[in-house]
């Protein structure tokens, strides 16, 4: 089964959604590489690296991030972990593409549905408009 | 000109010196238009790299250059730890085995780091960051060849840092702001500018002994 990882400058905002999704399909391995070194607001290419280790299979994982310099690290994480290894990023807002990537992870879809699954969370209708 | 190993360190150590000297200007510079967290980030990446350098001044510059790469990306939260990261690791890869470096070594040198931040920013010169300083340095290092000098080097740097001022941010939080972040100097510039002027100083004084 595809892993999740969800890679944020607060942890306690991916520990929260974790926790959330968790419920929802609590078989999917998920793992959170959020906060600096210290746990501060802020990201760390050690605890992206750890994260996607810690839920990586031969099945790969898709990891989503909210802001910024959160892409330059995860891609570092990535590149430290080796060519060889399975792991995908999603352009995708990170609580909706989540949500989506797990359900899609949680049906044992491959790698490369989930992060799909997960990219078209960009298009999804919050709030629907009667016809 | 001839730049060796302990001159690189001394560069580093000069950074240092000069990024905690301006802290609070960055750190303004990066609340107005980024997000604050510039001017702390770089004082404890630099802080982290000096500690690391310190015991084994031995090394060849592509050694040195690679310790400075992997600390600045391991300790430095924001975007500047992986951009400043790959300028140095990108600096090692054309430096390694090297203990001593000509104007034309460190024109490639700085191009490979120019290039390498531009790939992992996916931005552009004139996107107001801190390429708007690499890339045009790299370049006049390029054309210069041995004939380059420090004091146009650093008038050069100045020059490209001031005039990010006019223009819209098009990367990180600046980009939201829109027209807005006209009139501002561009922090990931103001510090690029403080690399460079360090190089140019500790050079300088380094020729006139």
């Amino acid at each position: 089964m595809v892993g999740i990882v969800l890679v944020s400058h607060s942890y306690e905002l991916a520990s929260g959604l974790k926790k959330m999704l968790e419920q929802i399909q609590p078989n999917v391995p998920i793992a959170v590489g959020a906060g600096d070194e210290e746990g501060e607001i802020g990201t760390s290419l050690h605890r992206i690296k750890e994260a996607i280790e810690s839920v990586y299979s031969e099945d790969g994982v898709v990891v989503l991030f909210d802001l910024g310099s959160a892409l330059f690290f995860t891609e570092l994480a990535i590149e430290e972990l080796g060519a060889d290894k399975k792991v995908q990023i999603a352009d995708a807002p990170l609580v909706e593409g989540a949500y989506m990537a797990v359900v899609q992870a949680g049906c044992n879809s491959p790698l490369e549905e989930v992060r799909q699954m997960a990219e078209q969370a960009k298009e999804l209708v919050k709030i629907p408009v009667d016809e | 000109m001839k730049m060796e190993g302990a001159d690189l360190i001394h560069w580093i150590e000069e950074v240092n010196k000069q990024i905690k000297q301006h802290k609070s200007d960055l750190t303004k510079l990066d609340q107005a238009i980024g997000d604050g967290d510039h001017g702390i980030n770089l004082v404890r990446g630099f802080e982290a790299v000096l500690e690391k350098l310190m015991p084994k001044q031995d090394q060849d510059l592509g050694a040195i250059c690679q310790e400075i790469g992997m600390t600045l990306v391991t300790r430095v939260s924001g975007a500047a730890g992986p951009l400043y990261g790959t300028a140095f690791l990108k600096m090692a890869q054309v430096w390694k085995g090297k203990n001593a470096i000509s104007w034309v070594e460190l024109a490639q040198g700085i191009d490979a780091a120019a290039q390498g931040m531009k790939t992992r920013g996916r931005c552009k010169l004139g996107d107001k960051t801190l390429l708007d300083v690499w890339l045009p340095l790299a370049d006049f290092l390029l054309q210069q060849g041995e004939n380059a000098s420090w004091e146009e080097l650093e008038k050069l740097a100045f020059a490209k840092m001031e005039y990010t001022k006019t223009l819209e941010a098009r990367r990180g939080r600046a980009a939201f702001l829109g027209s807005r972040s006209i009139g501002h100097l561009d922090p990931g510039a103001v510090s690029s500018y403080l690399i460079f002027r360090a190089l140019a100083q500790v050079m300088k004084a380094k020729e006139m002994e």
